[in-house]
């Protein structure tokens, strides 16, 4: 039988360290004995130790011995080092034992279905809980001058596993420009001047009263909400135990206890008259253009439209505006104009305007009953010889595009808005991601319901007859579906 | 207003927390990775945040969850700070929320701040209020802990931009399930304005997140997202509406969360509203449903199917429900099918589904094995087959739904 005293402190490498020179030496489970809680000095291996050098050169003999017979999966090393902190004295056998189990059937590690695994992992949720309630439950007080340059605090906490030590980064981390001092029964941490240090636990210390505790308790009984008392769900997170070190905690029998009283009140209580001034600030603020700035007319928009194309820059058509009743019930937002279009001065005449006119109607769309334009406003193109070759636009045009977009919107107040292609999307929604799987569905918006669909364009592009075929289907479907929303809606 | 001056900081932090409590969100998860170990700031994040108590009425006290002041000049009828209500009303000084953040956070009280507050003088002097405190904290005491800010529709995009740099996450409350509910209870509130304010947040994200061509990276903005609460049982809006609601606000908004907050009675309520209890458990169902939308694959139109008026079962969950209308699915074999029909099964959950998973690579699964890998099997039984379990007849008997239902009197929760 061979007996092996882990140290208190760093106990989980010491483990881990000792684990594998075993395992190396193929010492069975059944022939090991493991004992924690050995003064810091003491050797690693009583069989073999002498001191420190010794422990020392023992670890390092065990590691390569270790690194030449066998690995074991990273996930086994992880649930060792937190196991190792639980409290239960069996816990440095049970991972030996996994460990030994391991070796052969790496793969165990993934078989949830194993008992010992089973057990392992319930005492690594067991640490992980309570490191997790640490974090949460401590409280410092404060014990310097609220004034010092660097503030020192101090807390007593009771975990129920060694997870003291483990913990003690990420007090550091958080708590980085202040010192501070974490006293458990069985460890003290301490940060002084960003150093962490540890000594033995000791018993509860005295605190100084700190005054913000009232403030915090105030905030407590604030928050609560009397007319949804929830009491089981309370206790299941935060356990009785931890209430007497939380200054909180003495603050809730009293709001258990009046809880109901609290919320009855509140139903019976009679609706009472508004205050005086209510009335005087209503009146101000509906008074008109408190609310709403003044917006655009269409003159403006077509007047600015003239200013544009006049300073266009090169590479840029004219701002081509959209055409259609202003008050039209269906706005249809298509990409860019094309050559066509920017010849011409109007949206939708060019191919694939034409494309979508013919589908429209076979879906059963009122085209001229709808507000047609495009979300990019100006044909952009480069200039071979006499031809203009169309450029796609680019994040700015998009950008540039959205206000005259937006004028239009505010302007025609259409129920829904058709969007065709992806930066129609991008414009409308905020994204093109996606738009194959976003098509056929109406999605909620800043500027109302948009219902979304591919770009004619896409369709005219398809060199395989039979595939434009299916997606002229397609899309005449989205078109159908497009304009029985829109019946949907305006019957609502 | 006379009475403002002698408000001790005590009596104002009870009246403007207790006017922050009707907003459920109170996560603080998912943003960037801070510290403070170089010993020149204060706070961390570290991915999920920490719930630092429980109040009696079950919600996690993550964050200090205050109002900036409780005076509003608009009028929404379930708020307890409306011009019309009769609360008493306070106003803390930025300098007063900078103080209480940092004095609780050093003691290990909360993760940060979630700042709203009632409308005061304008939208856009109430936002730079606001945006003042976030700033000191940063940039003054280099706070690194997190910070949530309500952000108010209407003010100026500039301000929303520099809320955006400092805070980890942005909220506008859509308030209400339909934009004719908002119409009506909250009359001054725009939801078209909400939206687009939302929309920008959206924009301002994706732009933040791209290189610009110089290869540099601009300011992190509102790295843990937006999010948003909408208030539940106050209108006569059906479950399949709010959550038609919530499927566009993640898919059109990109919004992190959608909260979902009982209507609660409140002091001095209008007589515009119902005065009920506030229906919990239709809140909790809710909460499922969205779960099943974000995570298990579900659509909204199957969550909703199930539900001849459009609301949930009260008496079982969604998933089950589900289950229930679409047993010509199960039982499922657990050995073979897919993850997505895994997923589907009431009783699992995303991480029992993932050990499955890994552990049938290796070897057949038998019925022992579920219950260790955290199946809750009471549910899962008639739904699945595998070694050592086959549900027989099980699955189609017709009282299997009243099995699972608790007994009567206990669906008179309230
Ligand atoms: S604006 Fe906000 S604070 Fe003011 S009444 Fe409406 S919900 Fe309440």
């Amino acid at each position: 039988m061979r007996t092996v005293a882990l140290p208190d402190l760093d106990t989980a490498r010491a483990w881990r360290d000792a684990a594998r020179a075993l395992v190396a030496e193929s010492v069975p489970p059944e022939d090991v004995q493991w004992t924690c809680g050995a003064p810091e000095q003491t050797d690693l291996f009583q069989a073999t130790g002498q001191g420190r050098e010794a422990d020392g050169a023992a670890r390092t003999c065990a590691r390569r011995q270790a690194s030449v017979s066998f690995n074991v999966p990273k996930s086994f090393v992880d649930l060792a080092e937190t196991v190792a902190w639980h409290s239960d004295p069996e816990r440095f056998a049970r991972l030996y034992a996994f460990l030994w189990r391991l070796r052969d059937r790496p793969v165990l590690i993934h078989d949830r279905g194993d008992a010992a695994l089973a057990k392992l992992r319930a005492m690594e949720k067991e640490v992980n809980r309570d490191k997790h309630k640490m974090k949460a439950f401590l409280r410092f007080r404060e014990i310097g001058a609220p004034d010092a340059p660097r503030r020192r605090f101090a807390a007593w906490f009771e975990p129920s596993h060694n997870v003291t030590e483990p913990l003690a980064p990420f007090f550091a981390r958080r708590f980085g420009d202040m010192d501070w001092l974490i006293v458990t029964p069985r460890r003290t941490a301490c940060f002084e001047r960003g150093e962490i240090s540890f000594a033995p636990g000791q018993p509860k210390p005295l605190l100084p009263e700190d005054a913000t505790e009232d403030l915090w308790t105030t905030y407590f009984r604030s928050i609560f909400n009397p007319a949804r008392l929830k009491v089981k769900a309370m206790q299941a997170e935060m356990p009785k135990k931890y209430w007497k070190n939380m200054p909180e905690a003495a603050a809730i029998p009293g709001l258990i206890a009046q809880a109901e009283s609290r919320a009855r009140a509140m139903q019976e209580a009679a609706p009472t008259l508004p205050p005086l001034r209510a009335g005087r600030i209503r009146e101000r603020l509906h008074a008109p253009g408190v609310l709403r700035p003044m917006e655009l007319t269409f003159n403006d928009l077509r007047r600015k439209a003239e200013d544009e194309t006049r300073t266009a820059r090169d590479g840029y058509g004219r701002v081509v505006l959209g055409e259609g009743p202003h008050d039209a019930p269906l706005m249809v937002v298509g990409e860019q104009p094309g050559d066509v279009e920017d010849r011409e001065g109007r949206p939708f005449v060019g191919p694939s305007g034409q494309l979508f006119d013919n589908v429209a109607e076979e879906a059963g769309l009122d085209r001229k009953a709808a507000y047609v334009t495009n979300a990019v406003k100006q044909f952009r193109y480069v200039q071979r010889g006499k031809r203009r070759i169309h450029q796609s636009p680019d994040r700015s045009d998009i950008e540039h595009g959205r206000w005259w977009l937006d004028a239009e919107i505010k302007l025609v107040k259409p129920t829904l808005i058709l969007s065709m292609g992806g930066t129609a999307a991008e414009t409308l929604t905020g994204t093109r991601k996606g738009i194959l799987k976003r098509r056929g569905h109406v999605e909620e918006t800043e500027h109302g319901p948009v219902f979304l669909t591919v770009h004619p364009s896409y369709i005219l592009r398809i060199p395989d007859a039979a595939r434009k075929a299916k997606e002229t289907d397609l899309f005449r479907a989205d078109l159908a579906a497009a304009q029985a929303h829109l019946e949907e809606l305006r019957a609502a | 207003m006379n009475a403002m001056g002698r408000l001790s900081l005590q009596d104002k932090l009870a009246i403007l927390s207790d006017a922050a409590k009707y907003d459920a969100s109170c996560a603080s998860s998912g943003t960037a990775r801070r510290d403070s170990r170089d010993g020149k700031g204060l706070g961390s994040t570290e991915g999920s945040g920490i719930c630092h108590a429980y109040a009696p009425d079950g919600r996690c006290i993550s964050l200090l969850k205050i109002l900036m002041t409780n005076f509003c000049i608009y009028d929404c009828a379930y708020c307890v700070n409306r011009v019309s209500s009769n609360v008493r009303r306070a106003r803390f000084s930025p300098e007063e929320v900078v103080h209480l953040t940092l004095e609780f956070y050093r003691r290990n009280y909360i993760e940060g701040l979630f700042l709203s507050s009632g409308i005061i003088r304008s939208p856009d002097a109430t936002m730079a209020d606001m945006v003042r405190i976030a700033k000191t904290l940063r940039e003054e005491h280099g706070f690194r802990g997190y910070i949530h800010l309500k952000t108010i529709p209407d003010a100026a995009p500039e301000l929303l931009e520099q809320a955006g740099l400092y805070a980890d996450r942005l909220s506008i409350n859509v308030e209400l399930p339909t934009d004719a509910s908002v119409k009506s209870y909250a009359p001054e509130k725009n939801p078209v304005t909400i939206r687009k304010a939302m929309s920008e947040v959206r924009q301002k994200r994706e732009a933040s997140r791209d290189r610009s061509h110089t290869g540099k990276r601009p300011a992190r903005f509102a790295p843990a997202g937006q999010s948003t609460q909408v208030i539940v049982g106050a209108d006569g809006a059906t479950d399949a509406t709010i959550l038609g609601q919530s499927t566009r606000l993640y898919t059109g908004f990109g919004l992190k969360r959608v909260y979902y907050s009982a209507f609660s009675p409140i002091p001095d309520a209008t007589a515009k509203l119902p005065l009920i209890r506030p229906p919990l458990e239709r809140e909790h169902r809710l909460y499922q449903a969205d779960w099943l939308l974000r995570f298990y694959g579900f659509a909204v139109e199957e969550i909703t199917a199930a539900t001849p008026d459009g609301n949930l079962a009260l008496d079982i969950d969604p998933k089950l429900a589900w289950a229930l209308a679409n047993r010509h699915l199960f039982p499922v074999d657990v050995n073979r099918a897919e993850r997505e029909m895994l997923l589907r099964v009431p009783g699992f959950g995303t991480k029992t589904v993932n050990r499955i998973l890994t552990t049938r690579r290796h070897r057949t699964l038998r019925y022992e094995d579920l219950s260790r890998m955290g199946a809750l099997m009471k549910k899962a039984r008639p739904f699945v087959t595998l070694a050592g379990w086959s549900p027989g007849a099980l699955t189609d008997t017709p009282d299997l739904r009243a099995r699972f239902a608790p007994p009567p009197e206990q669906l008179s929760l309230f």
